[in-house]
C-alpha cells in the first residue's frame, strides 16, 4: 500500500525485461548517452527555457522505442518533484528583474529560472528513469562498472535500489498496523511518528543484515555478476553517434526558436 | 575424505549485547544423516546454524566440515560445502527474476555462463519450479518461494543442506510437497524446526537444544516419545507418534 505502490520497483523490473530493439542495445551505449544528455541539459544558462524543450525528444523517443508506458515514469517523476520545487521556489522572490514579455505580462528572471529548473528536472529524472526501465538495474550497474565507475559505488547503488523495496515493504506493514489501531481522522502525534521512524530504521537494518547473510551464504564477495552480458555492436555505435549529434545541434542552436521562425515564415509566405 | 561430515566441538558464542546464545554445543553428524535441531524459541538454533557456514565465529570451540576447521580463511570453502536455506524466503530472493536468483550462487562461484544455466535448470527442475523461472520472486506463493529458495542453494551443489524452519508459513499441501522434497535428498541434512510432525517423517535423529546446550541427542522416535523430556524443554510429543504407539 501507499509508499510501496508509488515506488513500485517491481513494475520497473518488469518493464526492463521487455524485448525490443532498445532493450537489446548494449547497456553501456544507453548509459553513456543518458549521462551525456544529463550533462548537456544541465549545462544550459540559468534562464533557458525554450531551447531546452527540443530535448524532450530524447526521453520520449526512448519510451516509444522501448514500448514503455508513460504513466509509471510520470508517477515516479512526481514523487521526486517536491525536491525540485523546493530548490526553485524562492527564485521568483529573489530575482525580480524583468527578463521578457509574454503578451502584456512582464516575466521576471526568477520565474524563468524557476521554470528552467523544473524543465531540467523533468528532463534529467525522466531520462534516468527511462534508462532504468529499458535496461534494468542489474545491467545498468554492470555497464557503469564497465564504463569505469568504482565498484564500491556500483554495489552501493545496486543495494540502494534493492533495499528501497525492502524498506517500503517494512514501512507499509508498520503503517497498516498503526492505521488499524488508531481512530480515523485523529492525527498521530510527533512522538508516535518519531518512534515509528526509529522502528522502521531498525527493522530495515535487521532485514538488510538478513539479506546480506543470505548473500554471503551463497558466496557473495562484493562482486556483481550478470547473466547474459551483452556485446557492443554497430547498432550501439550508431545509437551513440546519432544522439550525440542531435544533442550538440540542439545545444548550439535554439531549435524551438528555429522551428518558430520557420513556421512563421511558411505561414506569412502563404497567400491569404 | 568426505565433506559431508559436520562436527561441532564445544561451541560457545555470546552476542555483542551479552546474550549467551551457545554455551558449549557438541555433536557429530555423519554423511547422509537427516538430523532435526529442535528446541524452544531462543534455544540457540539459529545462532548455531550461522556457525555452520562460518558466518559467525565461535568465541570458543570449533566447527569442522569434512576435515577442515571453519575459520575466517576457510569460510569460503565451508560456504560451498554447506548450503544454508534461511527462514524467510524473502531474505534470500532479491534478484529481479527467479532464474537470476538461482544463478546468483553459481555466478559468484565463477562458473561459465553455460554451466550456470545448466545448474539453474537442474536446481529448478529438482524442486519442480522450472515453470516460474522468468517470474519475479515476490509474485510467487509462500510454497513456491520456499521451493525456489531451496533451489538457489541446490544450484551451488552443496554437500550439506542446512535449513531454518523450512515448513514455516506453508499451507498443508505445500508442506506435504516440502516433506517429500526433503525426503528425496541424499545430502546430509540439518533441519532446525518447531514442526515435530515433520521431524518424525523426514529425520532419523534429533538434537534437542535448550538454553544454548545440547540436552538430548538420539533417535527421533525415542526422544520425541519421551513426554517428560519434551515438556521439560518447551516441546510437545507429536501426534503421529501417539497414534502409532498405543500404550
Amino acid at each position: 500500500m501507499g509508499i510501496a505502490n508509488w515506488i513500485d520497483i517491481g513494475r520497473m523490473d518488469e518493464l526492463s525485461r521487455r524485448v525490443t530493439p532498445l532493450h537489446r542495445l548494449d547497456g553501456r551505449a544507453k548509459t553513456f548517452v543518458t549521462l551525456a544528455f544529463i550533462v548537456i541539459v544541465v549545462s544550459f544558462p540559468l534562464h533557458t527555457v525554450s531551447a531546452l524543450t527540443p530535448f524532450l525528444l530524447f526521453p520520449l523517443s526512448l519510451l516509444a522505442l522501448g514500448q514503455i508506458p508513460l504513466q509509471p515514469i510520470l508517477k515516479k517523476i512526481l514523487i521526486a518533484a517536491p525536491f525540485a520545487l523546493l530548490v526553485g521556489i524562492f527564485n521568483p522572490f529573489l530575482d525580480r528583474e524583468p527578463a521578457t514579455m509574454i503578451g502584456s505580462f512582464t516575466v521576471t528572471g526568477g520565474w524563468l529560472s524557476f521554470l528552467s529548473i523544473l524543465l531540467r528536472f523533468v528532463l534529467t529524472v525522466g531520462a534516468a528513469l527511462t534508462l532504468i526501465a529499458c535496461t534494468g538495474m542489474n545491467r545498468l550497474s554492470a555497464s557503469l562498472e564497465q564504463l569505469g565507475a568504482p565498484r564500491v559505488f556500483v554495489v552501493q547503488l545496486l543495494f540502494l535500489y534493492r533495499y528501497l523495496f525492502v524498506i517500503s515493504d517494512e514501512g507499509s506493514k508498520m503503517f497498516r498496523s498503526v492505521e488499524l489501531r488508531s481512530e480515523k481522522g485523529r492525527p498521530l502525534s510527533f512522538r508516535v511518528y518519531g518512534s515509528l521512524l526509529g522502528t522502521l530504521l531498525i527493522r530495515a537494518m535487521d532485514r538488510a543484515e538478513r539479506v546480506y547473510r543470505a548473500m554471503v551464504a551463497r558466496g557473495f564477495d562484493g562482486e556483481i555478476h550478470v547473466l547474459r552480458p551483452t556485446s557492443f555492436g554497430w547498432k550501439d555505435a550508431a545509437f551513440i553517434c546519432g544522439w550525440l549529434t542531435f544533442f550538440s545541434v540542439a545545444r548550439t542552436w535554439n531549435l524551438a526558436e528555429g522551428m518558430e521562425i520557420v513556421l512563421t515564415r511558411i505561414l506569412s509566405s502563404t497567400p491569404q | 575424505m568426505s565433506h559431508h561430515i559436520v562436527e561441532a566441538r564445544n561451541l560457545i558464542y555470546t552476542y555483542p549485547d551479552g546474550t549467551e546464545a551457545l554455551k558449549g554445543v557438541t555433536f557429530r553428524i555423519a554423511h547422509g544423516e537427516a538430523v532435526a535441531l529442535v528446541g524452544s524459541n531462543g534455544a540457540g538454533k539459529s545462532t548455531l546454524l550461522l556457525h555452520l557456514n562460518g558466518y559467525l565465529t565461535p568465541a570458543q570451540g570449533d566447527v569442522v566440515i569434512g576435515d577442515t576447521v571453519v575459520t575466517r580463511e576457510t569460510a569460503a570453502s565451508a560456504r560451498r560445502a554447506v548450503g544454508l536455506v534461511f527462514q524467510d524466503p524473502d531474505d534470500q530472493l532479491f534478484m529481479p527474476t527467479v532464474a537470476e536468483d538461482v544463478a546468483f550462487g553459481p555466478l559468484n562461484a565463477g562458473l561459465p555462463p553455460e554451466q550456470v544455466e545448466q545448474r539453474v535448470v537442474r536446481a529448478l527442475e529438482r524442486v519442480g519450479m522450472l515453470h516460474v523461472r522468468e517470474r519475479p520472486p515476490y509474485h510467487l506463493s509462500a510454497g513456491e518461494k520456499r521451493a525456489v529458495a531451496i533451489a538457489t542453494v541446490l544450484a551451488m551443489s552443496p554437500d550439506i543442506l542446512v535449513m531454518d524452519e523450512p515448513s514455516a508459513n506453508l499451507d498443508p499441501r505445500a508442506r506435504r510437497r516440502l516433506i517429500e522434497l526433503l525426503h528425496s535428498f541424499e545430502h546430509t541434512r540439518i533441519i532446525a524446526t518447531h514442526d515435530l510432525e515433520m521431524v518424525v517423517e523426514v529425520c532419523s535423529r534429533v538434537i534437542v537444544l535448550d538454553g544454548g546446550k545440547v540436552v538430548a541427542d538420539g533417535p527421533v522416535r525415542e526422544l520425541l516419545n519421551d513426554e517428560a523430556l519434551m515438556s521439560a524443554h518447551g516441546l510437545e510429543r507429536p501426534h503421529i507418534l501417539r497414534h502409532s504407539h498405543p500404550h
